[in-house]
């Protein structure tokens, strides 16, 4: 039986493990989110540097892993090479049920070995394999492929790893698990290349005890016939995220060719609806999920030299990556977008932060604050996904040249070593997501822990009040932001997904601790969320955050948003005021 | 597999008796393993202790008290439907019941009854 406050701890550098147990932590944080940014806090040393033996990886289930449906992800945690902060980025295929199948809440994982490493761990057994053969290996579905040939636990395990972008340090390159999910953002992909890390293997097949057994019952199918019959569920299962390629486009509201425009005639050419339409091939669940928003492409291609000869690419996609690596690169063709989506899942780079980046790039260049000798001769222009292809590859080797070492170290880096920083849309140092809704969007990019969209859902509340006669007050928008960033940790920590966040409500909720044990009511758990958001900030600050020196890029005030033009004092005093609500600012 | 296992009341999978695996990784799409109830069943007939009997219906019945956990049906199972609860060290034996049909919203599984051959 599973015990969820058991700790995994694993030592690179000596290549030892062992096991603790820490109820203090399960108990009072729930898991996830709460319980990893203690662990961030216990086991990152102040200042270490993110690419060092003392950055800690952290991942951690909730008590509704293996439980309820939707629980479905797990947290990592990590000092973000990106942002040189904290790091958070969550992912599902089957990672979440085989950490907790293998009798574990959390893993750390310190230190760093001198040769390449993979590490597997099937329940209690942990070890320590050697991957000189693998490293090199650049691409992540190659890495995947051999790595699950050689360990058991088919069907109950997840294989996390890293292609050529994290080998090389690159700030933003991903952990990809399962072919198509990924520990996407802020560069956990450079942390496990740092420690030669190149696969995390997990298996597992514990039972999870349940005291109630009636009442556990009662409770899963309660949810399980709120999910299969929600209107968002369905939304996701049909066409999936990219199903907001439209509504954003008609809204004005998707950034285009590095936002220069939010709506255009030619994003219709990449919708959702022709994806599935088009080239839809399969959709795919995370484990113990109903809906399988994952939506994969099957992009058929001849052989150039040889006739009737064609090779078939299954390309997982989402709304993120069809406004980064498409609308913000001016790419409408769907062709071009899976192929140069498919050099970037192979390289495992964060699409988002690529496209960001490859679009400042294009500016750039057309403004020639770049040239043909930085570039090494590739000629960025819109809508070139060959080009963006090249591009791609230079970044993820990171040394052809100062320019693609420089692309690799993020856009707020880029951007200082070449200008252009008033197009270069890093928020936070994080690159943007593809929100381009009003003030309340960026006032979540500069304020959020993680600096996503996902943290206090700003897009959300700008197209709330979209009918309004006039916006919310700053001080009411900064309470909004903090109220949903607050409960998010909630969600966050159980851990479930949050596309299943209008199913879990806080009744629910309670009810599903209390299978756990755990008795809190919804006041008791919004004061936790605002406590775990407060431990958040409280690492931030510790590792120099400055709230006052947020820098907020001239382009988003000069491309209208649905709300029209942002103003700019409006959304540094929305920010100030969201500060003001921490209790240790 | 998770309806499976909440079968006894109990999360995780230790307990289910069907599997869904990759086919050779995500890319390639999945296979669903249960059993397909043989006539004839190989893991009956490997069974030392008589452990496994024919279930009226389709199918076979586990006796846990004969069940000594040699593991020998385990490899008998030609589509290796036959899964093994490690904590209990016995067996995990579908028993027909449809459970896991009410759970999968895209009606891929099914219970139905067919003629014996």
């Amino acid at each position: 039986m599973t015990s969820l406050s058991k700790i995994l701890f694993i030592d690179l550098s000596n290549r030892t493990s062992y096991v603790e147990y820490r109820e203090d932590l399960f108990e009072k944080l729930l898991g996830g989110t709460g319980v990893a940014t203690r662990l961030l806090l216990e086991y990152c040393p102040e200042n270490a540097d993110p690419l060092g033996p003392d950055n800690p990886i952290i991942f951690a289930v909730g008590p509704l892993t293996g439980l309820f449906p939707l629980a479905s992800k797990t947290v990592s945690m990590f000092k973000s090479p990106l942002t040189g902060n904290l790091g958070e980025s969550h992912a599902g295929g089957r990672s979440a049920i085989a950490i907790r199948s293998a009798g574990y809440g959390a893993i750390v994982i310190t230190g760093s070995s001198e040769t390449p490493v993979y590490i597997a761990i099937h329940g209690g057994d942990v070890n320590f394999r050697d991957a000189s053969g693998i490293w090199g290996i650049v691409n992540s579905v190659t890495v995947g492929r051999v790595v699950r040939e050689l360990e058991k636990g088919s069907g109950m395990r997840t294989v996390m790893r890293i292609g050529g972008a994290g080998e090389n340090l690159v700030s933003y390159a991903c952990v990809t698990s399962e072919t198509y999910r990924h520990f996407g953002r802020l560069g956990l992909g450079a942390v496990f290349g740092s420690k030669k890390l190149k696969a995390l293997v997990v298996s597992g097949d514990e039972s999870i005890e349940v005291e109630d057994k009636k009442r556990y019952r009662e409770v899963y199918d309660e949810i399980f016939e709120k999910a299969v019959e929600s209107p968002l569920m369905k939304k996701y299962h049909n066409i999936g995220t990219a199903s907001n390629v439209m509504p954003l486009n008609e809204l004005k509201a998707i950034p285009i060719m590095n936002l220069k425009m939010a709506s255009s005639p030619d994003v219709e050419g990449i919708s959702g609806e022709r994806l599935v339409e088009g080239y839809l091939g399969r959709r795919v669940a995370c484990a113990h999920c109903p809906v399988a928003c994952v939506h994969i492409a099957a992009l058929r291609e001849p052989y150039e030299r040889e006739p009737y000869f064609y090779k078939t690419s299954m390309i997982s996609y989402d709304y993120e990556p069809v406004y980064s690596l498409g609308a913000m690169l001016g790419i409408f063709e769907i062709k071009g977008f899976l192929k140069l989506l498919d050099a970037v899942e192979a390289w495992g780079m964060d699409a988002m932060s690529t496209g960001v980046t490859l679009a400042w790039a294009t500016e750039a260049y057309e403004k020639r604050l770049i040239t043909d000798r930085d570039t090494l001769g590739l000629k960025f222009r819109w809508g070139d996904h060959q080009t963006y292809i090249k591009a791609v590859e230079l970044i993820a080797r990171a040394r052809a040249n100062e320019f693609y070492k420089a692309l690799a170290k993020g856009l707020e880096h880029a951007s200082s070593c070449y200008g252009g920083k008033d197009f270069a849309l890093s928020f936070g140092s994080n690159e943007m997501p593809g929100y381009h809704t009003g003030p309340m969007c960026y006032a979540g990019y500069l304020t959020g822990s993680r600096h996503s969209h996902l943290d206090g859902a700003g897009y959300s509340l700008d197209q709330k009040t979209l009918n309004l006669e006039n916006l919310p007050e700053p001080k009411e928008a900064a309470k909004e932001l903090f109220k949903e960033e607050s409960w998010r940790q909630i969600l966050t920590s159980l851990v479930v997904c949050l596309f299943a966040r209008g199913i879990y409500e806080k009744d629910v909720v309670s009810d599903t601790l209390e299978i756990n044990g755990i008795r809190l009511n919804s006041e008791e758990l919004e004061k936790l969320g605002s406590e775990i958001l407060s431990m958040k900030y409280e690492f931030k600050l510790r590792e120099g955050f400055n709230p006052n020196k947020l820098r907020i890029p001239n382009r988003i005030l000069e491309t209208e948003t649905p709300h029209g033009k942002i103003d700019e004092a409006y959304l540094r005093k929305t920010v100030d005021d969201f500060f003001q609500l921490f209790p240790q600012y | 597999m998770f309806a499976c296992n909440r079968r006894y009341g109990n999360g995780g999978l230790s307990k289910s008796a069907i599997r869904v695996r990759s086919a050779g990784g995500f890319e390639r799409g999945f296979v669903v393993i249960a059993c397909r109830a043989c006539a004839d069943p190989p893991c009956m007939k490997v069974c030392p202790t008589d452990a496994l009997s024919l279930r009226k219906g389709g199918g076979v019945i586990l006796d846990r008290s004969k069940c000594i956990g040699c593991r020998l049906c385990l490899d008998a199972c030609p589509v290796r439907a036959v899964f093994w609860d490690e904590e209990a060290n016995k067996p995990n034996i579908c028993v027909h019941c449809g459970y896991c049909t009410d759970y999968c919203p895209y009606d891929i599984l099914e219970l139905r009854e067919v003629e014996a051959r």
